[in-house]
């Protein structure tokens, strides 16, 4: 490592703060062209209706309303239907029904972002309300109403998925000595970062050339979604260019297409002027990017003695009305089947039926990779089931079971093949730092005084880094990723990437990975992502994929430079290239310390001096398929105390040690895990979106639905173990969202230790004071 | 004293009034409807795009300005009413080339990620240390609990703030005193 430079472990300040921190980022809404147009959406107030009329004519009388666009006119164009990045199709405007509430039904166009909202106002629809689906469960039942009526199949049945060894499992479980088993509702969250989505669209039809900025994590996937979408409109690949600025937060809800993307584009097609739509919070959180709403049963099969044999686990995903998930075409459930978690079972045995309903589509990520918290937390939360039914420490059996250090690459029965992992080792980091001994004689005092007090873990793996593209691609294109790099003469280097930062500080740790690699410092090398006329093909930044996926490929770029520099240094030093050596971020003659050449001598060589018969120039690109996915993991420790009187959970610690393999900025891995952790802390405490049985949202919007404040978050503590990935050409595991998979589970946890000696097993997240009152009361223990 | 402005229309009949407001320091006269938020003025009619729009329900904070030293949201005002004020928004914060303290403090407490609550949590802490310059851990928290982030998990929010809050106690000369 070399601090001077700024390479790898360097907790290097970040380069991107300067704009941000003046006010200076650009982010889509701040883009503002000449002659453009705003759009804004009129939305259903019912679940599910047909509609039997919609009066645009008051909209389009009132001055600088510019066009009204219904679904009948998007029937010409074949665009009232789009295709979902999961093999379902998604109304972009109905023609006939509308099936959730906040449903796209019209757009106005108008020269000002108020008179778009005026013209919305005045849009008459007429509605004929139809019977409402909420409960997954119900949609599944026979004779429930059919949602998808384009659909030939002809219920809400979306797709059954299975893995496992279901005879072997179903036979360990008849055989088992000790079963536990418990149901947990996963319930439907709202990743609502800061900025809402939105799009500037720009059609030159004189170059027949489409520009958009756009909040999007995946531009490329973006670009030839569109191309395939649109290309009968004359949309053509090498004349689409989606710009993704400035992105105030993704967390998963900005990987999707939305209908307002494809109205804007289309609007700007028909208008021939930019448009640009924004949407409001309300109309974010009511119709966009919805996660989880897993209802789950769960069983663990053990000996006696805790050790653990076999899990047998049973889900209904409630996916909305459309499946509009973005998960790998292989896996309609994610990477559900990292629910054997840190734990050797020898047979498992995992379903998934997914089912529609009258609510938006769900099934995004909230911060994870693809379900992965949705198996995390029950894995973590059924590992203390089994510690109450056999009255041992939970940190005690999850020791007892762990996938001990030497059995690393090691197959899960479920058929992932874990790169590295110490489980024991962040584990006992985890109870040293918190007193983890001395909390529990605590808890015994302060029991036996009537005061409610919990310690909760969580030793989680996760998977990340998609993927191998043997398995893993979305609508077909394999899920690789890119860098190029190019240095100057001056030695000044300009990365570009095929993935897209949202707030993680690409532009300083991928500049620390070449800065490593090359010996150049990093404030002399620029990383830009996000514009697709430049930056080669990726397919984006989620699911923790950034640096497992890109940090790769820009490391192998960085490296095939160095190849060539190596002989152009050669050619400078006089010397066989054989006997040139890259030492301390130099190149040396072997044995010789006097004769170096730096990478700028090199690089000035490049383009003013290089071999006769070498092409000049010092530039590289890599497509890095990486081998497998990396598994990072962690143990958290969470201590809560609980009011008697109100049911208000307070966590008085948290601590999290987190092993994500080499860390690359010490600093900005930190920041990702304090940021993951309240998003875990959220779900388990306070984020849920409900509907009543007429499918109204209930908090849609930032007064009913509470994202954590700097009051409720506490002050996170966080260590470290780090145990490289082998396959990985830096050793890195990536990090983005360990925590948030992590902790839910942990708080959990916690919480159901504090009330254990009610006879308390199990409370589904959110645990809002409410269902702890109602806890407390039903046992007595109320103040 | 209020301008008297023309009967003014726009195209859909609102009618116009002449405000007078004070931007960080620049003075500025413009015609706009009664219905235009303080936030759409500034990001749409004077063009400082700095202030950000998380929501619509005066939750998020990230429109939040200073209306004559006072922290408030953009998104709650109409630029009607701003009519004769003061405002400062993040744009300002920087002075001859260099940074406020604040924005020292959350770049160098890594008090930032993605950048866009960043803005309205520093006009936040700024209207709030005016107040209380030598605030403990919890009085930060309350001070910026109208304030959402959904990247950093507040920690090194907080620490950027302590920061400025102990940079700007600092005489002119000399090392902070610590206060605490």
């Amino acid at each position: 490592m070399s601090v001077e430079i700024g390479g790898i472990g360097s907790s290097v300040k970040r380069k991107e703060d300067a704009r941000f921190i003046r006010g200076k980022g650009k982010y889509v809404d701040d883009v503002k062209l000449p002659g453009m147009l705003y759009l804004d959406i009129a939305r259903s107030p019912y679940a599910h209706a047909r509609i039997k009329s919609i009066d645009t004519s008051k909209a389009l009388k009132i001055p600088g309303v510019a066009a009204v666009i219904t679904g009948k006119d998007l029937v010409p164009l074949n665009l009232h239907w789009m295709p979902t990045l999961m093999s379902d199709k998604q109304m972009v405007l109905p023609t006939d029904t509308v099936l959730y509430q906040a449903q796209e039904v019209a757009a106005v166009v108008a020269t000002e972002r108020y008179i778009a909202a005026d013209g919305v106002a005045a849009i008459e629809v007429e509605y004929e309300p139809l019977p409402v689906v909420v409960d997954p469960k119900k949609a599944l039942e026979p004779g429930a109403p059919v949602l998808r009526e384009d659909r030939e199949q002809k219920n809400n049945h979306i797709w059954h998925w299975e893995v496992g060894d279901k005879a072997g499992t179903d036979k360990a479980f008849r055989d088992a000595e000790v079963v536990v088993k418990q149901d947990l509702y996963i319930p439907r969250i709202h990743v609502a970062s800061i900025e809402t989505c939105g799009i500037v669209a720009s059609w030159d039809k004189v170059e027949g050339k489409l520009t958009v900025w756009m909040t999007t994590q995946a531009p490329h996937a973006i670009r030839t979604v569109i191309a395939l979408v649109a290309g009968h409109l004359g949309l053509a690949e090498h004349k689409i260019r989606v710009i993704s600025p400035d992105i105030g937060g993704g967390f998963g809800g900005k990987v999707p297409v939305y209908p307002g993307y494809v109205l804007a584009i289309g609007a700007s097609v028909l208008t021939g002027a930019p448009v640009k739509w924004i949407e409001d919070r309300s109309e974010n959180i009511q119709a966009d990017s919805f996660a989880r709403d897993y209802h789950i049963s769960a069983e663990l099969a053990a000996k006696k003695d805790g050790t653990m044999q076999a899990l047998r686990v049973k889900t209904i995903a409630d996916h909305g009305a459309f499946d509009a998930a973005a998960n790998p075409s292989k896996y309609p459930a994610g990477l559900f089947h990292i629910i054997t978690g840190s734990y050797p079972f020898q047979k498992s045995f995992v379903e998934v039926d997914g089912a529609y309903t009258n609510k938006p589509p769900g099934g995004i990520a909230y911060r994870c990779s693809f379900r992965v918290t949705e198996a995390a937390f029950t894995i973590e939360r059924l590992v203390d089931v089994l510690a109450l039914e056999l009255k041992k420490d939970p940190a005690a059996l999850r020791m007892q079971n762990f996938i001990k250090p030497e059995a690393f690459p090691y197959k899960s029965a479920l058929g992932w093949e874990y790169d590295s992992g110490d489980y024991g080792r962040a584990l006992k980091l985890a109870m040293d730092t918190i007193d983890y001994a001395g909390l529990r004689k605590e808890q015994a005092t302060k029991r036996a005084k009537g005061e409610l007090m919990g310690i909760g873990i969580s030793s989680f793996t996760e998977i990340v880094g998609a993927g191998p593209s043997k398995q893993f691609d979305i609508l077909g294109i394999k899920m690789f990723d890119s860098a190029e790099i190019r240095v100057h003469p001056t030695g000044k280097a300009m990365v570009r990437l095929g993935v897209k930062s949202q707030g993680q500080g690409h532009e300083t740790t991928f500049a620390q990975i070449v800065a490593e690699e090359l010996g150049l410092p990093v404030g002399d090398i620029a990383v830009e992502e996000g514009d697709t006329d430049t930056a080669p093909y990726g397919l984006g930044t989620y699911a923790s994929r950034s640096t497992p996926v890109a940090g790769g490929a820009t490391a192998i770029a960085a490296r095939k430079i160095r190849e060539k520099a190596r002989l152009i240094a050669a050619h400078l030093l006089e010397a066989n290239p054989d006997d040139v050596e890259w030492k301390d971020y130099k190149f040396q003659v072997k044995g010789v310390p006097a004769k170096t050449k730096t990478m700028q001598e090199v690089a000035f060589a490049a383009y003013t001096n290089h071999p006769q018969g070498m092409e000049a120039g010092l530039e590289a690109v890599d497509y890095y398929d990486p081998p497998n996915l990396t598994y990072p993991f962690g143990s958290y420790i969470c201590v809560v105390d609980i009011d008697r009187g109100t049911g208000e959970v307070k966590i008085r610690r948290f601590v999290a040690v987190d092993d994500c393999g080499t860390i690359i900025n010490p600093m900005i891995v930190e920041g990702q895990i304090h940021g993951g952790l309240t998003m875990g802390l959220a779900p388990a405490l306070y984020e849920q979106i409900t509907y009543d049985e007429q499918g109204n949202i209930q908090g849609g919007n930032f007064m009913d639905y509470l994202l954590p404040t700097a009051m409720e978050t506490p002050n996170w503590e966080t260590a470290k173990t780090t145990t490289p990935s082998p396959h990985h050409p830096i050793g890195a595991k990536g990090v983005g969202e360990s925590a948030t998979v992590g902790a839910p589970a942990a708080i959990a946890n916690a919480v159901v230790d504090a009330l254990a000696h009610l006879g308390v097993r199990h409370i589904d997240i959110p645990i809002t004071p409410w269902k702890v009152q109602q806890i407390l009361k039903a046992n007595g223990a109320a103040e | 004293m209020a301008v008297e402005t023309a009967p003014a229309k726009t195209t859909t009949g609102q009618k116009l009034h002449r405000i007078h407001v004070v931007v960080n320091g620049a003075a500025h006269d413009v015609d706009v409807e009664p219905r235009t938020l303080l936030v759409h003025f500034l990001r749409e009619n004077l063009g400082m795009t700095g202030t950000h729009i998380g929501c619509d329900t005066t939750s998020c904070g990230a429109c939040t300005v200073l209306l004559n030293g006072r922290a408030v949201k953009s998104c709650t005002l109409f630029a009607v009413q701003v009519d004769q004020a003061s405002i400062a928004t993040v744009e300002g914060l920087e002075k001859d080339g260099k940074l406020h303290p604040i924005q020292e403090g959350f770049h160098q407490e890594h008090g930032l990620q993605c950048g866009f609550c960043t803005p309205g949590m520093m006009m936040t802490a700024v209207g709030f240390l005016a107040t209380n310059p030598a605030p403990t851990e919890l009085q930060i928290r309350e001070a910026i609990s109208g304030n959402l982030c959904r990247c950093t998990g507040y920690v090194n929010i907080v620490k950027s703030i302590d920061y400025a809050a102990r940079k700007l106690r600092e005489p002119a000369e000399g090392k902070a005193p610590d206060v605490r």
